[in-house]
């Protein structure tokens, strides 16, 4: 499969990527691993006019602390995060959860920016990053704002990327030690979670009560995969799992 | 078109693509390069692989454009003089192959995890391996094959260091 034809520029900088969008508007897409695009484009779901490569911007990656947050660059690869020392003391979740995503081959290209920006919600990084209580740094031809990964991610696939803006960096509370579960139910390796759940300790319910705020509280779409009433089954179980199994 | 420089099996090169070409299809048609197969076209099957930067990445879903500036491996470059690359002699010592389509990406995987992780477990050798589909089944041998050539590897270097 091909993708169709496009145009692509490289930038060289996060400003550069700025001007880049506001210069190519509506008809461009950002390119950073291309794990979520590329696959898009080749199956005709996507068809931007020009592609900008953020990949070889180099503020927009590395791993860094800033007071009481880690900053990710938007950049930074799932499997650089997965090996990153400061992730796995400071934000182990976070760690833990880039080291699931897809597999080794996607993990060398994918980038936390752009997973969070593709919004998929049966995805590792949106889970772990509401789970973490952290936020997204945007910017764009106005500045940089920051959002917090609740308030991030609106819907199916959408995000509160407005037009002309990118993900910069990630930003996540450093908590060494903390407590944490994670559990995903897949159908065969390297697939997407038909339910994933990630529980970070902070006690506010019980873990059979928050089972149930779970099942109850969440309305899952349904698919071939699973139908609501079983993906509600699975977050009930996995969420009391995720609870049982802190470490 | 747009012109790329990169480096593919050692060597530099400078071609005009376009920017839709994917990296597979540049390694195979330009560069007449066929150990890289197209199996799934969807970034699953890992039919694809090859190292990028020395790192596995499935080039059904990296353009040539992304590679610019960068070093491609393909399996025809582990065996430049015609010598096995320790992970393919064991690939066949081992019979680590039946009818062969997903060898070429089983075996880039394989390096690329053993430069990650010189002595794996059987466990983390599976799932190191789990974005390499092989449907003859013939994962046990696979496995075999790459632990071999981790011992293999941690046998020579030990008798350096002796």
């Amino acid at each position: 499969m091909i993708p169709a034809p496009f145009e692509y520029v490289a930038a060289d900088s996060a400003a550069d990527a700025v001007d880049l969008l506001a210069k190519h508007g509506d008809d461009a897409k950002l390119l950073a691993g291309g794990h979520s695009l590329l696959p898009m484009m080749k199956l005709r779901l996507a068809a931007p006019a020009v592609l900008i490569d953020i990949a070889r911007a180099r503020d927009l990656s590395g791993i860094s602390v800033d007071g009481g947050e880690l900053v990710i660059g938007a950049t930074t690869r799932h499997a650089d995060v997965a090996s990153s020392e400061l992730v796995r003391t400071e934000a182990p979740l976070l760690a833990h959860a880039a080291s699931l995503v897809g597999d080794p081959q996607i993990r060398h290209r994918g980038t936390i920016g752009g997973s969070l920006a593709h919004a998929d919600p049966a995805a590792d990084l949106p889970m772990a990053l509401v789970a973490l209580g952290g936020s997204v740094e945007l910017t764009g031809p106005a500045g940089s704002r920051r959002v917090v990964a609740d308030d991030f991610f609106t819907g199916f696939f959408e995000t509160a990327l407005a037009d002309g803006e990118l993900i910069s960096a990630v930003r996540v509370p450093r908590r060494p030690g903390m407590a944490w579960g994670y559990q995903k139910f897949v159908r065969r390796a390297n697939d997407w979670a038909i339910v994933g759940a990630a529980a970070i300790d902070g006690r506010i319910a019980s873990p059979a009560e928050a089972a149930e705020l779970a099942a109850d509280g969440t309305s899952p779409g349904e698919d071939i995969h699973a139908d609501r009433q079983f993906r509600q089954h699975l977050a009930r179980v996995l969420t009391r799992r995720a609870l049982e199994h802190l470490s | 078109m747009m012109q790329v420089k990169l480096t593919v099996n050692g060597e530099q090169r400078s071609d005009d693509v376009e920017p839709r070409l994917l990296l597979v299809h540049y390694l195979r048609e330009v560069c007449g390069l066929r150990a890289a197969n197209i199996g799934c076209d969807t970034t699953s099957c890992g039919a694809c692989t090859v190292l990028l930067n020395g790192e596995s990445v499935k080039s059904c879903t990296v353009l040539t454009a992304q590679a610019a500036g960068q070093e491609v491996v393909t399996a025809e470059g582990l065996a430049p003089d015609g010598q096995l690359h320790p992970v393919q002699q064991a690939f066949r010592d081992e019979h680590g192959l039946q009818c062969g389509f997903c060898t070429p990406g089983m075996v880039m995987a394989a390096v690329s995890l053993l430069r990650e992780n010189p002595s794996p477990t059987e466990d983390q050798v599976r799932e190191g391996l789990e974005g390499n589909l092989c449907r003859c089944t013939g994962y046990h041998n696979i496995i075999r094959a790459v632990l071999a050539a981790a011992a293999q590897s941690a046998g020579s270097q030990a008798e350096v260091t002796t």
